[in-house]
C-alpha cells in the first residue's frame, strides 16, 4: 500500500484555507462569509486527520476534528439565527451597511 | 489507484472552492461548497478516518449546507424583482484585490513553512482496520469531559437559535 506523503495533505489543506480566507474577505454577504469560514474549518480538519494517521492507538487528531465539527455546527445555527434577526431589522445582508447598534 | 483518488479528490475540492470564490451567485456557491465537502470527506477516508468521513457527509452536507441554503433563500433582496439579480453579490474591486493578495501571501507563507518543516514521525502508521472502536473507547474514557461539554454546547446553541429566530415584535 503506497502511503501518500504527509506534505501533500498539508499543501491541499493550505490551499483550501487560503481560498476560504479570500472568500471571507471578498464576499459582501453575511452568508458568503459563513461559506468561507466553513471552508477554513474543513481545511484545519484535514490537517488534524492527516497528522492523526501516525497515532493509531489514541487518534487524538480525529477526536479533535470531531469536536471541531460539533463547534462548527453550533456556530452555523447561531450565526444564521443572528443573520435572520439582522435582516429582519435592517433589510440588508451587506456587512458594510450594518454599522449601527440601534437604528 | 489510491494516489489517483487522492489527487482527483484534492483537485475536486480546490476547484469547487475556487468556484465559490469567483461565482457571483451565492446559491451556486453553496452547491459548489457541497462538492468541496464531498472532496474533503474523501480525503478523510483516504487518510484512514472512515468514521470522520461519514460524519462529515452527515453533518456538513445533511445539516449545515441545508441550513445555509435556507439562510440564502430567506434573505432575498426585496428591492429588485429582476430574476437576473437574485442572490447577486457585488464585490468591490479594492476588496477583491486585498482578499486575493492576503490569500496568496498567506498561501506562500504556509507552503514555505510546510516545505521547510522537517516532520519526524515516530510510531507506526494507521492500518486499514476501522477507527470506530478506538474513537468510541477514547470518547468514553479519556475524552469524557469534552464530550459532555460538547453536549451542553449543542443544547445551548439549540435553545439560543430557537430564541433568536422566534418571530418577535421588532418594535418594543
Amino acid at each position: 500500500m503506497t502511503l501518500i506523503p504527509l506534505q501533500h495533505y498539508l499543501i491541499v489543506a493550505a490551499a483550501l484555507f487560503c481560498i476560504g480566507l479570500a472568500i471571507a474577505i471578498t464576499k459582501r454577504h453575511f452568508i458568503g462569509i459563513l461559506l468561507g469560514i466553513e471552508l477554513m474549518l474543513n481545511a484545519v480538519n484535514i490537517n488534524l486527520v492527516a497528522f492523526s494517521r501516525y497515532d493509531p492507538e489514541r487518534l487524538s487528531g480525529q477526536l479533535f476534528a470531531l469536536f471541531v465539527i460539533v463547534v462548527a455546527a453550533a456556530e452555523v445555527t447561531i450565526a444564521l439565527a443572528i443573520i435572520l434577526r439582522v435582516y429582519g431589522y435592517y433589510q440588508t445582508v451587506d456587512p458594510d451597511e450594518v454599522d449601527e447598534l440601534k437604528k | 489507484m489510491e494516489v489517483a483518488a487522492f489527487y482527483g479528490f484534492s483537485l475536486l475540492a480546490i476547484i469547487a472552492a475556487l468556484f465559490i470564490l469567483f461565482s457571483k451567485n451565492l446559491i451556486y456557491g453553496a452547491f459548489a461548497l457541497f462538492l468541496a465537502f464531498l472532496g474533503v470527506a474523501a480525503l478523510y477516508v483516504l487518510a484512514g478516518a472512515d468514521f470522520l468521513g461519514v460524519t462529515q457527509i452527515m453533518i456538513y452536507v445533511g445539516g449545515i449546507l441545508v441550513l445555509l441554503i435556507f439562510g440564502i433563500m430567506l434573505t432575498q433582496k426585496k428591492k429588485n424583482d429582476d430574476p437576473q439579480h437574485h442572490n447577486r453579490v457585488e464585490i468591490l474591486l479594492s476588496r477583491g484585490i486585498w482578499g486575493s493578495l492576503l490569500g496568496a501571501g498567506f498561501f506562500v507563507l504556509l507552503i514555505k513553512i510546510v516545505a521547510t518543516a522537517n516532520f519526524k514521525m515516530t510510531g507506526d502508521t494507521i492500518s486499514s482496520k476501522s477507527t470506530i472502536k478506538t474513537i468510541g473507547v477514547e470518547l468514553m474514557t479519556s475524552h469524557l469531559l469534552p464530550f459532555e461539554i460538547a453536549a451542553i454546547l449543542l443544547l445551548v446553541a439549540l435553545v439560543g437559535a430557537a430564541y433568536l429566530a422566534m418571530n418577535r415584535n421588532p418594535a418594543p
